[in-house]
C-alpha cells in the first residue's frame, strides 16, 4: 500500500461512518429499508493490503456504527465476517488472477464486479439482521429485510462507484 | 512448541476473526438483556455531541408541527384547569408546594430509530439533569418508553417499539389490564396482550397506562383499539392498538419521576425475599 492509499482509506472510513449515521440511517423507506453504504470501505480496500489489518479495521468500522445505533455488536460482527470471507469471494468472482495483482476493482468487468459486491452485501446483511432480530419467530422479517435492504445497498453502492470512477478517470 | 507458534502464524487471520466475532456477538447478547449496555451506547460524549449537532440543524424543519402540538397541549391543559377552578374555590393563594408524587422533566430527542426490532431513542439530558434509569418517557400525545441507560449529559430510552418492552396498560372504560408488546410490523401499531376474555372491548376504545408499575402514573394515553381477536387458548384477547403518538417524528418529550418508586420497590423486594 502506498502512502496515498493509506490516506484515501482513512478519509473513506471517516466519511462513510458520518454519512451512514447522519444521513443513511434515517432513510427508512417503507418503514425499515435502509442502505448500509458504509461497507463500501471493506469492498474498496486495496486487494494487496494486509488481510489481518482489514479484519481489525472492519471490526472498528462496524463498532463505530454500533455505538451510534445502540445495537450492541451486530454491525461489528457482520463486518469482521465479510472482511474474513473477502479473499474467498474475490477468488470466486474475479477468478484466480486477482492474486497476481492483475485485477483492479474499479476496472474489472461489470458483471464480475456486481457478483463481488452483491455477495458481500447480502452476506453482511444476513449476518447483521439475524443477530439484530435474534429470534426464530421473526424469520420472515429477516429474509425481507435482507433482501430489500440488500438490493437498496447494492444500487446505492453501484451509483457511488460510477460517480467516483468518472472523477478519477 | 515451534509447531504451536507456526499454527498461530499460519491461522492468524482466522484467529483474529474468531476473537473479534466472539466479542461482537457477546456485545450483541449483552444488549439483549435489559439495561446493562453501559459499554457500547449512544449516550456517550462523542456520539451524543454529534447527534446534538445534527439535531440543532434538523430541528428547524419541524418547528411548525411542534408549535401546533404545543398549542394543542396548551388548549387541553387550559380546559382541565378551567374545570378545576370551577369545582375548587381558592380562598387564599398559598405559595407552599404540596408534596407531589410525580415530577416531570423535559428533554429533546436527538436520535430516534423505529426501523429495527429493538429500537432506542437518545435524549439530550443525563445524570447532570437528575435523569435516572427507569424513568418513564412520554410525549404530549402519549407513551414513548423507559430510560434504559444514562451518562453525564445524555440518556438512551428503550422505546415501546422494542421487542424487549413490556409496559402495563389497561382498557380505560372497564379497567381490565394487560401488557403492551410490539410485533415489529408497523411503527404506529403496538399489541396489548393478556386482556381477559370478559373485557367488553370495542374498536376505537381508549387504552391508557395501568398505574401498576412504579414507572408511569395511571392514565397516560397510549392509543385506541384498532382490532382484536382471541389468542390461541381462547382465554385472552390479542389487541392491535393505534398509537396516539407518531413514533416516527418525536422532538420533545417529558420524563416522569416517581418519588415513591424506591420505597415501593424496596418493599416489594422485601416481600419476595421472605418467600
Amino acid at each position: 500500500m502506498s502512502n496515498n492509499d493509506i490516506f484515501v482509506n482513512i478519509v473513506r472510513f471517516i466519511v462513510l461512518v458520518f454519512l451512514q449515521v447522519l444521513v443513511l440511517n434515517n432513510v427508512n423507506i417503507a418503514g425499515y429499508v435502509n442502505p448500509y453504504l458504509y461497507i463500501f470501505f471493506i469492498i474498496m480496500y486495496p486487494l494487496d493490503g494486509n488481510k489481518g489489518l482489514l479484519i481489525f479495521l472492519s471490526f472498528l468500522l462496524g463498532l463505530s456504527i454500533d455505538v451510534f445505533e445502540d445495537s450492541g455488536g451486530v454491525h461489528a460482527a457482520a463486518c469482521s465476517f465479510i472482511a474474513y470471507i473477502r479473499p474467498v469471494v474475490l477468488k470466486y468472482s474475479f477468478g484466480v488472477s486477482y492474486e497476481y495483482n492483475s485485477v483492479k476493482i474499479k476496472k474489472a468487468d461489470p458483471m464480475e464486479r456486481l457478483t463481488y459486491i452483491s455477495s458481500l452485501v447480502l452476506m453482511h446483511h444476513f449476518v447483521m439482521f439475524s443477530l439484530e432480530i435474534f429470534s426464530i419467530n421473526h424469520i420472515g422479517l429477516l429474509f425481507t429485510s435482507t433482501l430489500f435492504s440488500g438490493i437498496f445497498t447494492i444500487v446505492v453502492m453501484a451509483c457511488t462507484m460510477i460517480l467516483f470512477n468518472k472523477k478519477s478517470a | 512448541m515451534q509447531q504451536i507458534i507456526f499454527f498461530f502464524i499460519r491461522n492468524r487471520n482466522f484467529l483474529l476473526f474468531a476473537v473479534l466475532f466472539t466479542i461482537s456477538v457477546a456485545l450483541t447478547i449483552q444488549t439483549h438483556n435489559y439495561h446493562n449496555n453501559k459499554f457500547i451506547s449512544s449516550a456517550n460524549y462523542i456520539t451524543g455531541g454529534i447527534y446534538t449537532f445534527r439535531n440543532n440543524i434538523t430541528d428547524y424543519f419541524s418547528l411548525r408541527t411542534e408549535n401546533e402540538q404545543l398549542l394543542q397541549e396548551n388548549v387541553m391543559l387550559r380546559k382541565r384547569l378551567e374545570q378545576f377552578q370551577e369545582t375548587v374555590v381558592f380562598d387564599k393563594l398559598d405559595t407552599t408546594v404540596l408534596p407531589a408524587k410525580y415530577t416531570y422533566f423535559t428533554a429533546r430527542v436527538i436520535n430516534n430509530n423505529y426501523s429495527k426490532t429493538k429500537n432506542q431513542l437518545t435524549l439530550d439530558k443525563g445524570e447532570n439533569d437528575s435523569i435516572k434509569i427507569d424513568l418513564g418517557v412520554i410525549s404530549s400525545k402519549g407513551l414513548v418508553g423507559i430510560v434504559s441507560d444514562v451518562s453525564e449529559n445524555y440518556s438512551t430510552v428503550q422505546s415501546i417499539l422494542n421487542t424487549k418492552s413490556r409496559i402495563n396498560a389497561k382498557h380505560k372504560n372497564s379497567g381490565h389490564f394487560g401488557s403492551l408488546k410490539w410485533n415489529t410490523e408497523n411503527p404506529n401499531v403496538v399489541q396489548l396482550v393478556d386482556i381477559p376474555r370478559l373485557a367488553p372491548l370495542a374498536n376505537g376504545d381508549t387504552i391508557v397506562t395501568g398505574g401498576r408499575s412504579t414507572i408511569f402514573p395511571e392514565g397516560i394515553l397510549v392509543g385506541t383499539v384498532k382490532d382484536f381477536k382471541l389468542d390461541m387458548d381462547d382465554n385472552y384477547y390479542y389487541v392491535n392498538i393505534d398509537l396516539f403518538n407518531d413514533m416516527t417524528s418525536l422532538e420533545h418529550v417529558y420524563l416522569i419521576k416517581n418519588y415513591d418508586a424506591a420505597e415501593i420497590l424496596e418493599l416489594e423486594k422485601g416481600v419476595e425475599d421472605e418467600q
